[in-house]
Order: C-alpha cells, then sequence, then structure tokens
C-alpha cells in the first residue's frame, strides 16, 4: 500500500492504495464520490472526466497514485452549495441528459472547453469536434451541444 | 490489472538504472496505452516507473530552425504551443488531432513513439519532417527508428528524452481517422524541407514509411497534378475490420494529395 495526499474539490485527501488502484476507484469507493462514472473499459467514453491541475482527463486511465500532490475536481465541486453551475444549469435547460449516465463526465469536458476558449470564441462545429473524448448513448448528442453552448454563453464565451 | 511496485524516480539515471536492474519493470509515460493494457492484463511489469517526476524530460522549444519536444510534453502542450503553431504548424494540427481532449492531456511524445502503434500520427510527423530521436544513450533517426508493427530500434530500458524536429519550408499532415477513436487509418505527412520533398504515411502498413515514388514526383513539381497518376500497391498494407487494404492503399493517394493541395 502507498499513501497518497491530494486535494479533491478543494479539500485535503488522503488514503492508502495499492499502485495499481486506478484513481476513479479511489475516489468513488475510497472516497464515496460516486458522481463520477465508468462507463467502459476502452478509455473512450469520457463518463470518468474530472479535472486534473485544472484539465480535463480521464480517471480511469490513471492510477490513483499519480494523482498523488495533484489537485482533482470532480462533478461534486462543480456546484456552489445548492446552487447549481452555470453549465449544469444550461444541460438542465436544454434537456442535454436523459438516463444521465454520460452528464458528469460531460459537465466536466464541458468546462474544460470553456477554459480553453475564455476571452475567445466558440461555435457549434468547435463544440463538437472538442466533445470527442465523450460518449453519450442517448441523446444523440443536440441537447447536450445546445447545452454547452448556452452554458458557454452564461458565462462570458461569446458564441457565434 | 496484476499487482507492480510503483516508482516515481527524479533523474534520468535513477529511472534507466531501475529499469536495468529489472528487465520486468515499464516506464510510465501518459498511461494512455500502457493503462489500458494493465487493465486488460496484457501486460504484466514487476513495477511501474512513472516519468512524470523528470522535469527534464519536459517541455517545447523552438531555436535555430529546430523544434525540441521532450519526450513527456502531452500532445495538447504541442498543439496548444504558440511557438510550435509559428515554426512548424502542421505538427500542432497533427497533435491537436490526436484522440479526443483527455487523451491529450495525457498522452505523450514519447510514448506514442516507444508504442510505435501501426495507426499513430506522431510518426508521420518524425519520418516526414526527418526528425532526430534523443534517447539516454544514443540519437537515432527518425529513418532508421520504426522497425516494424509495435517494433521501434530502441534497446530494452532505453528511454527516449527528447525529438527534435527541424522546421520545414512547409508542410501539412492529413489524416482519414477513425471516427470512434481519432487513430490514422490513413494519415500523411507531406514536408518540403532542405533535405527535398518528404512524404510520409501512417496508418497504412506495420509502421510509418516514405513514399518514394511521390517524394520523387512532387521534387519536380510540387503540385497536385504531379501526383495524381501516382497508384500506391496494397500488397503488405493493413486490412482490419476498418479499411481493407485496397482501401488504405487508396487513401494514401487521397491525403497526400489533399495534404499538398493546403499548401498550394
Ligand atoms: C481513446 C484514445 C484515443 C487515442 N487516439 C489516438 C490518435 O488518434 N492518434 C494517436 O497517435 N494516438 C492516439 N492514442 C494514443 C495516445 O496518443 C498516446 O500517445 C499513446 O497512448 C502513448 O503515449 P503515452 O504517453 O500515453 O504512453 P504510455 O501509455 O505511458 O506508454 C506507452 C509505452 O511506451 C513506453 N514509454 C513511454 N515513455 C517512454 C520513453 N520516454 N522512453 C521509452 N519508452 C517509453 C512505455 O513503457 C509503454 O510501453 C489514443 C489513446 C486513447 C486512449
Ligand atoms: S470509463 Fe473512462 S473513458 Fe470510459
Ligand atoms: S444521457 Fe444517457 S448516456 Fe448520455
Amino acid at each position: 500500500m502507498i499513501k497518497i495526499s491530494l486535494s479533491v474539490n478543494g479539500t485535503e485527501r488522503s488514503g492508502d492504495v495499492e499502485p495499481r488502484t486506478l484513481l476513479v476507484d479511489f475516489l468513488r469507493t475510497q472516497l464515496g464520490l460516486t458522481g463520477t462514472h465508468v462507463g467502459c473499459d476502452t478509455s473512450q467514453c469520457g463518463a470518468c472526466t474530472i479535472h486534473l491541475n485544472g484539465k480535463p482527463v480521464k480517471s480511469c486511465t490513471m492510477l490513483a497514485v499519480q494523482a498523488d500532490g495533484q489537485n482533482v475536481k470532480t462533478i461534486e465541486g462543480v456546484a456552489v452549495g445548492d446552487e447549481m453551475h452555470p453549465m449544469q444549469a444550461a444541460f438542465k435547460e436544454c434537456h442535454g441528459l436523459q438516463c444521465g449516465f454520460c452528464t458528469p463526465g460531460m459537465v466536466m469536458s464541458a468546462l474544460g472547453i470553456i477554459e480553453r476558449h475564455k476571452g475567445d470564441h466558440l461555435n457549434e462545429a468547435m463544440v463538437r469536434h472538442e466533445l470527442e473524448g465523450n460518449l453519450c448513448r442517448c441523446t444523440g448528442y443536440q441537447g447536450i451541444v445546445n447545452a454547452i453552448l448556452m452554458g458557454a454563453k452564461n458565462m462570458g464565451v461569446k458564441v457565434i | 490489472m496484476h499487482s507492480f511496485a510503483y516508482h516515481r524516480p527524479k533523474t534520468i539515471a535513477e529511472a534507466t538504472s531501475k529499469r536495468a536492474a529489472d528487465p520486468d519493470a515499464s516506464y510510465l509515460a501518459g498511461g494512455m496505452t500502457l493503462i489500458p493494457t494493465l487493465k486488460q492484463r496484457l501486460a504484466n511489469p514487476t513495477q511501474v516507473l512513472d516519468l512524470s517526476a523528470i522535469t527534464e524530460l519536459k517541455g517545447v522549444s523552438v531555436a535555430n530552425g529546430i523544434v525540441s519536444v521532450g519526450a513527456m510534453t502531452c500532445h495538447a502542450d504541442v498543439a496548444l504551443s504558440a511557438d510550435v503553431r509559428k515554426a512548424l504548424p502542421a505538427l500542432a494540427d497533427l497533435a491537436g488531432a490526436i484522440g479526443d481532449p483527455q487523451v491529450r492531456n495525457r498522452g505523450t511524445i514519447g510514448g506514442s513513439l516507444a508504442n510505435s502503434d501501426p495507426s499513430a500520427d506522431y510518426p508521420a510527423a518524425v519520418v516526414g519532417l526527418g526528425a532526430t530521436i534523443h534517447t539516454n544513450t544514443r540519437q537515432i533517426s527518425g529513418d532508421d527508428f520504426f522497425k516494424g508493427l509495435f517494433e521501434t530500434a530502441l534497446e530494452p530500458g532505453e528511454l527516449i528524452v527528447k525529438v527534435t524536429l527541424p522546421i520545414a519550408k512547409r508542410a501539412a499532415y492529413m489524416k482519414f481517422a477513425n471516427p470512434a477513436s481519432g487513430y490514422a487509418v490513413v494519415g500523411v505527412m507531406v514536408a518540403d524541407t532542405a533535405q527535398g520533398v518528404r512524404v510520409a504515411v501512417t496508418g497504412a502498413g506495420a509502421c510509418a514509411f516514405r513514399q518514394a515514388d511521390m517524394e520523387a514526383a512532387l521534387a519536380k513539381s510540387f503540385t497536385v497534378a504531379a501526383i495524381k497518376e501516382i497508384v500506391i500497391s496494397a500488397d503488405d498494407l493493413n486490412a482490419d475490420m476498418h479499411a481493407t487494404a485496397e482501401y488504405r492503399a487508396h487513401l494514401v493517394g487521397v491525403m497526400a494529395r489533399r495534404a499538398v493541395a493546403a499548401m498550394a
């Protein structure tokens, strides 16, 4: 077992992990943060997307030990208290989800898109291209793309 | 996953000596290939040597007509580097089209080259731009680096430190991407360099290779018309559920012509 300490959603957390423990399993089973989902075994679906030091990564394709000393943000760290984040509100408004399984990963990826394009602009084609790492089996994506564009607008990114 | 020990060496010397002492140890870079392989129990290393703490393996610099990329530089850092964008836009484009944003935030050039996946993108840049692979022991020309399917010139335990890519007069990379993974069904880098025209193909064969007929034709006339009649043989090309060898041969021509057209 290796002891790791990391910041998760702004709080210092630590735990003992085997080297082979995946970050997503540490988050879900040891920290009880079950908002981060596992949708595949091939690193393709993006349901497990979290932010590592501010950047979206797939937590199913990282060892928990690799996150030692790093900054992690999960979907649980996105809302402020009971108030939804503008991106979460946009997903609700635009029917950006049906079963909701892909949604945490979609929101984390959406926030990555905003981060990369703040001070810049966004359009539908850019959103679709940058959503390549997230799969949804329900919505057909239109609601998700609409939600991200609305969320972007409400967060001050120019949408064209 | 089988169990293994984990170490995070701080220097190149520490990493290579740990690896030399244990032939069943495995370097870990971005983990975008190694971790899925471990999950499927297709690899069973005794220990994993995480290269992420070795700062000298990271970063991009541009000087004296050369773009230098540290082995542990992730694809996003190459794609979004203003210096790379200015010096070698084809390289920034190539890195920005690998996989998806999450993969680009972890996957590295060193891991991609060491792995030598037949459909990886970076091999086309290394061969097409005439790059040099610098390891802990020597320099290997890009032309001599890829030896076959998942096979490179690297000796066991040899560590890629950085890759240097000469800035081309002009270059463009076009790929026909697998719509699910982003990997190249076929990708072609065409570069007009100080050492002549280079055409490198990835995705089509066991590993990246140069297409001599196109290079000769483009050296005479750098136009789409010059390579229009060149027929690529399907012999020895890859065939799988995504594309037949004949289709890949056809795509080599299409991607090469698109690359030349993009530079017109
Ligand atoms: C969903 C998905 C989509 C992808 N799409 C694409 C794509 O479109 N195009 C593409 O080209 N790639 C694609 N990839 C692969 C990705 O780009 C990674 O670059 C690649 O997986 C390997 O890099 P890594 O840093 O993750 O290496 P790792 O997985 O950490 O390592 C791979 C191998 O290289 C060895 N190694 C690592 N670093 C070094 C070094 N410095 N010296 C010597 N040996 C070393 C390791 O021991 C291991 O054997 C995709 C991956 C995923 C998961
Ligand atoms: S669970 Fe991580 S990509 Fe599917
Ligand atoms: S809403 Fe069901 S998978 Fe996306």
